[in-house]
């Protein structure tokens, strides 16, 4: 929804290592450009008298640094969008930080720009920084580079300097794939090459910054594609009209167009096309529109209208790069939710094929990827979603990870290619299934997840249990955490990648177990509401009993039965649950044991009887 | 786009309508982004009492035309303290009348989002909001700590108590305003083109005498200029500036050859530097 100018838009970042320049840089375009008005001139004179870095002379970089924090730091910390025109273009900046930790702000405003403007301290040469942020922003989709080698006049604007950063560029920038690159020298500081020609530099015969920015064509990067309408809203304002709104991000559309809908792949074709000009015959990518269809379908906010004769696929696997960000490492196995437009699903990372090195762009086996890392990835969807590769369509292709209890969007992914399960697992068909085992058992398999504190009693009811059921005849397995531990997982510690591979071996047995028509017990402490979800979505709807023995804390402790409290208190046990780690307890468990008051007995018989209701035994 | 997905990502969405030119359009965008149906959330005004009488007009006259239901909000224990710009200075005032009013009004309705017209070239500040903005559940704001937002996806998640501000016109530049407001023909308090006003001449600023509240100072005398208004607020605080364009073109063209920026006639901006940015984590707009 932005407004449409005739003269083009042109969207680009800045980015380089701290003290780079970047925010003198724009500022000093700002002021070339005449965009700096009087009173913000002023105030940037007032400023630089009272503690610019530039010393005496006017520090362009005020006019963009705007928070106080860093205006304290003498860094900036954040991405700032700034606007300006030419006569032959609007320009929307980013300028985006240097600063390590905050590398995700850069990836930020790549996302949403067409060129990225590298900066290098000429005196300094090329820093790993410059080659981090090349990767990231041509990984982003940036088919433009300018590599700005700045503060020439520190280096006596020196051909010879300017050639070899250029170079030894050049040949880092082979690995970057499609791109075209434009090395410019300068100085932000003085502005040479900025938007004039430098005197001090006459042997450069190239263009300027700003002539650059100007003529550079990004017409091709969009590859045109098949319409594609991501559905955001569906616009009912009475019976007679139903309307499916949203921004067309590829392709073109007319009224009587054949279409189909994904997922479902249910065919109609367009009725009517709204605009924000009102009805339309036909629209384009980039416009807001709402459209009816001619037949009733059931489509909702996530579903893709698009071409009838060349759909996205839909897939709820696929491989894809994915930058972290967020102190917290990604942890294969654990659940994140996933938004790819206006589609939001369950997901996990199930293998991580590699992590990226910057320094040498190379690849490395890692188990986790850690913060400002990016990693080639698999990933795991609780349903299928519409997407295109992000190279074909980066609206489509490119999704974000989002922590499901902080909320906070920790990673951003672009989809490589879809796997199909089919094509690279096949599953051999059984003859006797899980309902014919189950069948000759008289039982209803199913996994009772007991969670709680370390000596609720847990174990203990789950064996009063296993000898009541199998009293009755039952077929029962009961897995116990620590015995665990001894076999299957010796290999694996406490750190929160080895837990989270155990919760996923006890729940991945805990499968194979009710396949086979067990009752299975787990009794296991499992303090993560994610591991519990992770576990519960290894087996089909119903089959999942989870148990919460909800025993205080004062009382586990009272008992300590293995002395472990007393050890967590002495500092002996370090990540112990309840004393210096957390415990979540379940929001809604199936079975809820008040346990602090009733005996072992009780509570077992008050499981079985649940199980019966439920007509599982 | 950005409106559909505030509509579609929140339960109890809230349209911030301040009678600016700003509102104006966005109001505009969001009939037009939902028709045939109304916006689907609520208008707020918070109304400080020192608005322009002007402004108070329009607003009824356009809610009444449009067919909508506007929320207005005063802090009333504010206006019994007898809080005003003039006897407060425009730092206390702006706190207890606005920011504080604003709060007010969002925790008692329980709006969960609040949708604004702040655009990123007005302030420094501003230039780094995000879309949605998150606010704790004591509607602050944590500019070191924000979301990234990447691409068009916008990240709504929040937990109960906790709100987000959205910025629709993020992107837009002032020109881009008027522009859209010439071409779609929008329309606005008279108080933006120049005529004849009464002003008085006071610390830099060209305040217009609106009501019998402002008490002249030795030495100042009310003269009639032509001025017109950049921006509105409390007409204590907002300054005018002296033109002739008179008709949306003519303001396009005085503003492709203007030299002074948009805010520089807000008192608010200029208390101390790094000044908005303060009030904005204190729950300013």
């Amino acid at each position: 929804m932005t407004v449409a100018q005739e003269k083009g838009l042109l969207r680009f970042l800045t980015c380089g290592s701290v003290d780079d320049g970047k925010s003198t840089l724009i500022g000093h375009l700002l002021f070339d450009c005449n965009e700096v008005s009087e009173d913000g001139f002023a105030r940037l004179h007032a400023q630089s008298q009272a503690g610019g870095r530039a010393g005496a002379e006017l520090d362009y970089s005020l006019l963009v640094d705007g928070l106080m924090a860093e205006r304290e730091q003498g860094i900036t910390i954040d991405v700032a969008y700034r606007y300006f025109s030419t006569p032959k273009r609007k320009f929307i900046v980013a300028d985006t930080p240097g600063h390590e930790q905050y590398t995700r702000n850069m990836a930020t405003g790549a996302s949403n720009s067409d060129l990225a403007i590298l900066l290098v301290d000429a005196s300094k040469g090329l820093q790993i920084q410059t080659k981090r942020h090349s990767k990231i922003v041509s990984m982003m989709g940036i088919r433009h580079l300018v590599l700005a080698v700045n503060k020439m006049d520190l280096v006596n604007y020196r051909q010879d300097v300017f050639d070899t950063i250029a170079a030894d560029y050049a040949a880092f920038a082979q690995k970057l794939g499609d791109c075209d690159i434009q090395a410019i020298p300068l100085s932000a500081l003085a502005g040479d090459n900025l938007s004039a020609h430098s005197e001090a530099m006459t042997w450069y015969d190239g263009p300027t910054l700003l002539d650059h920015l100007e003529t550079v064509d990004t017409s091709h990067d969009v590859k045109v594609s098949a319409f594609r309408l991501p559905v955001q809203w569906v616009n009912r304002p009475n019976a007679n009209f139903r309307g499916y709104s949203g921004t067309i991000s590829a392709g073109q559309v007319a009224v009587g167009d054949a279409v189909r809908i994904g997922p479902s792949g249910a065919l109609s074709k367009i009725a009517s096309i709204l605009t924000p000009d009102g009805e339309a015959q036909n629209a384009g990518i980039g416009e807001a529109v709402t459209v009816t269809l001619a037949d009733e379908r059931d489509i909702s906010r996530g579903n893709v209208i698009a071409a009838a004769d060349d759909p996205p696929p839909a897939s709820d696997q696929f491989a894809a790069h994915v930058i972290w960000m967020h102190q917290q490492p990604l942890l294969p196995g654990r659940q994140l939710q996933l938004r790819l437009g206006a589609q939001s699903v369950n997901a996990a990372v199930t293998e991580l094929k590699y992590v990226i090195n910057y320094e040498d762009n190379s690849h490395k086996a890692g188990k986790v990827l850690g913060f400002n890392e990016t990693g080639y990835c698999n990933l795991a969807l609780d349903h299928p979603v519409v997407f295109d590769t992000f190279e074909n369509n980066r609206d489509m292709g490119s999704f974000i990870l989002v922590d499901k209890l902080s909320n906070e969007t920790v990673g951003a992914g672009m989809i490589a290619f879809g796997l199909r399960r089919a094509d690279n697992v096949h599953w051999q068909a059984m003859d006797v299934d899980k309902q014919a085992r189950a069948a000759l058992k008289g039982q209803k398999p199913c996994v009772l997840w007991f969670t709680g504190l370390s000596g609720s009693g847990k174990s203990t009811i789950a064996n009063l249990l296993e000898k009541r059921l199998l009293a009755r005849g039952g077929h029962t397995y009961l897995l116990d955490g620590d015995n665990v531990r001894h076999g299957l997982n010796r290999d694996l510690g406490f750190t929160d990648a080895d837990r989270v591979e155990n919760i996923r071996r006890i729940g991945e047995v805990s499968r194979l177990m009710v396949d086979a028509g067990l009752l299975v017990m787990v009794s296991f402490i499992s303090p993560f509401r994610s591991e519990r979800r992770l576990a519960r979505q290894m087996v089909e709807e119903g089959e999942f009993v989870e148990v919460f023995v909800d025993t205080p804390l004062e009382i586990c402790e009272e008992r300590d039965v293995k002395g472990l409290y007393k050890k967590a208190r002495a500092g002996k046990i370090k990540n112990f649950t309840g004393i210096d780690s957390p415990y979540e307890a379940p929001e809604n468990p199936e079975i809820h044991l008040h346990a602090a008051d009733k005996t072992p007995e009780e509570l077992a018989e008050e499981v079985f009887s649940v199980l019966e209701a439920k007509g599982i035994v | 786009m950005i409106l559909r997905e505030v509509a579609a990502q929140f339960d109890n969405p809230v349209l911030m309508y301040s009678i600016g030119k700003d509102s104006a359009v966005l109001l505009h965008l969001a009939m037009k982004a939902f028709a045939p149906a109304k916006p689907p959330f609520a208008l707020l005004h918070v109304d400080t009492t020192w608005k322009f009488r002007e402004m108070i007009a329009f607003r009824d006259a356009l809610m009444a035309e449009l067919g909508l239901d506007l929320i207005v909000h005063t802090n009333t224990a504010g206006v019994e303290a007898g809080i005003t710009p003039f006897s407060h200075g425009s730092a206390r005032y702006t706190d207890v009348m606005k920011t504080a009013a604003l709060k007010e009004a969002l925790s008692l309705h329980g709006f969960d989002v609040a949708i604004g017209g702040a655009r990123r070239d007005e302030e420094a500040s501003r230039a780094k909001e995000r879309i949605f903005s998150f606010r704790s559940a004591n509607h602050r704001w944590d500019a070191k700590n924000q979301r990234p937002e990447l691409w068009n996806l916008l990240n709504g998640r929040i937990n109960p108590g906790e709100s987000v501000r959205a910025f629709p016109m993020s992107n837009w530049t002032e020109l881009d305003v008027w522009t859209y407001i010439e071409a779609e023909n929008i329309p606005l308090v008279p108080l933006y083109f120049a005529a004849k006003r009464p002003v008085v001449k006071r610390d830099g600023m060209l305040v217009m005498v609106d009501d019998d509240r402002m008490t002249l100072a030795e030495g100042e005398k009310v003269e009639e200029r032509m001025v017109r208004f950049r921006t509105l607020g409390c007409y204590p605080l907002t300054g005018a500036i002296e033109s002739e364009a008179s008709t949306v073109s003519e303001i396009v063209d005085e503003l492709t050859h203007s030299n002074l920026s948009e805010r520089a006639n807000r008192a608010i901006d200029h208390d101390e530097a790094g000044s908005m940015e303060k009030k904005k984590q204190e729950g300013y707009f």
